[in-house]
């Protein structure tokens, strides 16, 4: 004797628009490789980029951090789709290989059966553009969405023409947008200077390559190129501040430091400029991976959390793969897009072979691996150049633009200005006893203090968020648990998300709470049911 | 490491469970001096206790009056902000939606609390982003919404500021009896010996009370939030309708929730990551509706929560009579706003043995002595079979 609860979710499931054999997730070169080599096997693929990003998205510092240096030709869309296609050959591969390629598409959410869900009738991903979204189900996922730019505060960051060196490359060379003339990079890394390079290859001047440690950390010879070209290199410098008038950077003023990043009496230096770009590191962008449930580790040498993957490229969910800068990678393997083409084949084969494909002779390669990394990884770096900043501009700089929370602030667990809230109890808990009662944790420390909860969805705060905590709590980034990533992970308008049409059960049925109809009866008037009309609910209290 | 720690001092009350409700009860226990621990799994407030609409306007309650009375005292009381703000305004696109809202505001008006009849025009000035589609609305003199996260931390820290303690990532996993009595909660870090054991377990709390040989029929299911960018404050927060419940925070983000919900299970003392799905979609239509005003607003976030209803949806607040040294509480999916009333109830179960400021006849357990072991079957409140491994991301 079932019964049915027409209030529940159970019959109303969604219901994709399509279902595809293999979705890819980001169309740089690990994602064409992977379409491609899965369309010749015979498999139907869709492969999806989010390029063109319409403006309103690219203001928010979605995707990729563009710092408002955005001219305003991105707005001619047919323009940018165009360009897009342009500067990507691989397009017209993928394209000639019979693979379904939906550009200008953002990926939203990636929905999975779990301990929690248990309706969905497959996975599937929630797909929009500028106008709607939808959603498409898929049998296997290759996730090859790169990597997401890293961003440190300094007094005035929060001024026009603070970028990323990924907002700052996809401005020059996919849209030719960047409405800046003169920029300062930081950092000195292989990625520092193949952001200057590009600079100057699209007619931008670069004021200066800034680096916090005592030498230049990327190749000799390319540092050399470059001071050729007239590029100045500031090593054993940090940022002081940022100047201009109205709400723009028009200036930076450096600071000397010593070997332990502290600034040096006397040694500022102002330099002109309408931009500054962060250049000392990205992160993989493991958004779509943790929301498909993939299991991530922190592996520094790697970039922070990466997904486990096998030798073929598959995460621990057995339909899902992870390929490219997402899957980890470092500061050398830059300059060797032959790993990121050899994993995207790798896993079109396998996610190909999984669905039944004939494995072919020539798949019989080496596993494509990263070579070693140089270092130890980037968080040692990022944490210099924390120090230094930390030393030059002091603790009351915002850590969370859209917040607008300080690094004291963060430290010291305060709650959010805006409360105006001031007691004794408040001014007596800090990081320090919150940490009496467990190990610091980022998602409840941004619940209390708001760092990193606003519209940017903490794309310019994550990484110096979880260093300051891990620092104060005198531990380290890999020990603090991951902060969760939400749908949607790209922050769409309430009439992009919605659903132009529902099944006729979900309009029919929808109640605000469980629809139970004695669960807000008035005690003094047994049995009364007020809420919601609930003519089918059926409360089951006894034997009947 | 854990045989280290088996000698882990206990307390007079040992409390299962972080949540609203556990939190607020140890909270008024060491108001009143008792030696108290309250235990969490995770973190506290981690699960639906710190992330729901936050409404605080429950007047159909036998605790609606003092969760009332309590909450304007509350951000005093605790020392720490709540974000409470007073007051609710009912938006309703339909005439069914508005009989409704008046519903609910006649039935505060039946316990003495003045309300407002508002027409388009009324509601506009109040709510400037409804549209012309609300055809009027209500304006609740009483109720009011507060921000979950903010208050079980409050009520964390205000109950350790009084001497109580919390003991965080730490699983109760059984109850120690002894001559009819329970005199310890066992856990993964050692066991804690208690003179008195509350259980406010959510999910679990059935769990809990079997091992005590009570029947207590527990449906867990997930549901749905989203949350948008902050848009400017409204004069009152407080603002639902069309099918959601929710609020405007201080900062500015519509966040609300509504629609359908999924039975699930909930295995032994698991903590299941909190998914989302498609509805986050739908959720955004009726949002839109609501506020056709805000409809290019942007969604930030969702998130979900796992709740408890027992069959009738009312609480379970109880101090058993054998043993008659544990309470039972379990507020069946409606448990924050009222938690300020609650926890005052359990406390004074804790010390007196029974409610003195409210009658709790209508929460008893024994009024499930016959509801039979297939409930949720015959309900059709059972979890889907699992038989979809493939969406799981098996091979199907």
């Amino acid at each position: 004797m079932r019964g049915t609860d027409p209030r529940s979710i159970a019959g109303k499931a969604p219901t994709p628009e399509r279902h595809v054999a293999l979705v890819v997730v980001g169309a740089g070169v690990t994602g064409i490789a992977a379409a491609i080599e899965a369309a010749r096997a015979g498999i139907e693929v869709m492969l999806i980029d989010e390029h063109p990003i319409d403006n309103d998205m690219m203001a928010m510092d979605a995707p990729l951090c563009f710092g408002q240096r955005i001219d305003p030709s991105v707005r001619n869309r047919a323009l940018m789709l165009e360009r897009v296609v342009e500067t990507n050959p691989g397009l017209a591969s993928a394209y000639e290989a019979g693979v379904d390629v939906q550009l200008g598409t953002y990926v939203w959410g990636a929905f999975v059966n779990g301990p929690t869900v248990q309706e969905l009738p497959a996975p599937m991903l929630g797909l929009a553009d500028d106008r709607r979204s939808w959603l498409v189900g898929y049998d296997r996922l290759i996730v090859a969405a790169g990597a997401r730019d890293v961003l440190l505060g300094f007094p005035g960051w929060e001024r026009a023409g603070t970028l990323g060196a990924g907002g700052a490359a996809a401005l020059l060379v996919r849209y030719r947008a960047l409405a800046a003339r003169r920029l300062v990079v930081l950092g000195s890394g292989a990625l520092g200077l193949q952001t200057a390079a590009l600079a100057l290859e699209h007619g931008v001047e670069v004021a200066g390559v800034v680096e916090v440690g005592a030498r230049v950390r990327g190749h000799a010879a390319t540092a050399t190129a470059l001071a050729e070209r007239g590029v100045s290199f500031y090593t054993a410098h940090t940022i002081h501040e940022a100047r201009g008038r109205t709400g723009e950077i028009e200036s930076v003023v450096l600071v000397a430091v010593d070997g332990t990043g502290k600034p040096i009496r006397g040694g500022l230096k102002e330099i002109a400029c309408d931009a500054v770009c962060w250049a000392i590191g990205l992160v993989p962008s493991v958004e779509l991976l943790h929301l498909v449930g993939a299991r991530l580790r922190f592996v520094s040498s790697l970039g922070g959390w990466v997904p486990e993957v096998d030798a073929r490229m598959r995460t621990s969910v057995p339909t899902v793969f992870a390929a490219g800068d997402c899957a980890g990678f470092h500061d050398g393997r830059l300059a060797t897009p032959d790993v990121a083409h050899a994993q995207g084949r790798w896993a079109g084969l396998a996610a190909a072979e999984s669905l039944g494909a004939r494995a072919r002779s020539e798949t019989q390669h080496e596993v494509p691996v990263a070579s070693p990394a140089p270092d130890t990884g980037p968080h040692a770096y990022w944490q210099a150049w924390l120090d230094s900043l930390i030393a030059a501009g002091g603790w009351e700089v915002n850590v969370c633009q859209c917040e607008e929370v300080t690094r004291r602030e963060l430290v010291e667990t305060k709650p959010p200005r805006y409360l105006k809230w001031d007691s004794p109890q408040m001014n007596a808990r800090r990081l320090a006893t919150l940490l009496r009662d467990g190990p610091v944790n980022q998602d409840q420390i941004k619940r209390l203090t708001r760092a990193g909860m606003g519209p940017c969805q903490s794309r310019r705060c994550r990484e110096q968020v979880g260093l300051l905590l891990a620092q104060a709590a005198g531990t380290t980034l890999d020990r603090i648990p991951l902060p969760t990533f939400r749908p949607p992970i790209r922050p769409l308008p309430l009439n992009v998300l919605w659903p132009a049409d529902e099944p006729a059960a979900m309009r029919d049925t929808w109640v605000s709470w469980f629809g139970i109809p004695t669960q807000f009866s008035p005690h003094w008037t047994a049995g009364m049911a007020i809420d919601e009309p609930t003519a089918h609910a059926r409360l089951i209290l006894s034997d009947e | 490491m854990m045989s280290a720690m088996a000698t882990t001092r206990g307390a007079a009350v040992v409390i299962v469970g972080g949540g609203v409700t556990g939190l607020s009860a140890g909270w008024w226990l060491a108001r009143a001096g008792v030696e108290v621990l309250v235990l969490d799994k995770g973190i506290v407030g981690w699960e639906a206790s710190g992330r729901n609409g936050g409404g605080a306007t429950h007047v159909y309650s036998p605790f609606g009056l003092e969760e009332q009375r309590l909450w304007p005292q509350m951000d005093e009381l605790l020392g720490y902000p709540t974000e409470y703000q007073p007051f609710r305004i009912g938006v309703a696109l339909s005439e069914t939606q508005l009989a409704l809202a008046r519903r609910w505001a006649e039935i505060g008006e039946s316990r003495g609390f003045r309300w407002e009849s508002l027409d388009r025009r009324q509601l506009k000035e109040l709510v400037p982003i409804v549209g012309d589609n609300a055809i009027g609305g209500t304006y609740l003199h009483f109720g009011g919404h507060a921000n979950p996260q903010r208050t079980v931390q409050a009520y964390a820290w205000a109950l350790q500021d009084l001497g109580g303690r919390i003991v965080q990532h730490t699983t109760a996993t059984g109850l120690t009896q002894r001559g009819g009595r329970v005199t310890a909660v066992e856990t993964t870090r050692g066991t804690f010996g208690a003179d008195v054991v509350v259980i406010a377990a959510g999910p679990q709390t059935g769990a809990f009370a079997e091992m005590l040989g009570a029947w207590l029929p527990l449906a867990p299911a997930r549901v749905e939030m989203i949350a948008t960018e902050p848009i400017p404050l409204m004069r009152v927060g407080g603002v639902a309708g069309n099918g959601l419940y929710g609020r405007q925070t201080l900062r500015g983000n519509l966040v609300y929730g509504g629609g359908p919900h999924e039975w699930i299970n909930v295995p032994d003392m698991a903590t299941p990551e909190h998914a989302n799905t498609p509805l986050v979609r739908n959720l955004a239509r009726r949002l839109a509706e609501l506020f056709p005003g805000a409809a290019h607003v942007r969604v930030i976030r969702a998130w979900s929560g796992l709740v408890e209803n027992t069959p009738d949806g009312l609480p379970v607040v109880e101090r058993l009579t054998r043993p008659d040294n544990v309470v039972i509480a379990t507020m069946s999916s409606v448990g924050f706003g009222l938690s300020p009333a609650v926890g005052r109830a359990v406390c004074e179960l804790v010390q007196h043995g029974r409610c003195q400021f409210a009658d709790l006849g209508a929460l008893a357990l024994a009024r499930f002595a016959d509801t039979p072991r297939d409930w949720r079957e015959r309900a059709g409140w059972a979890a889907a079979p699992t038989a979809v491994g493939a969406a799981v991301g098996g091979d199907g």
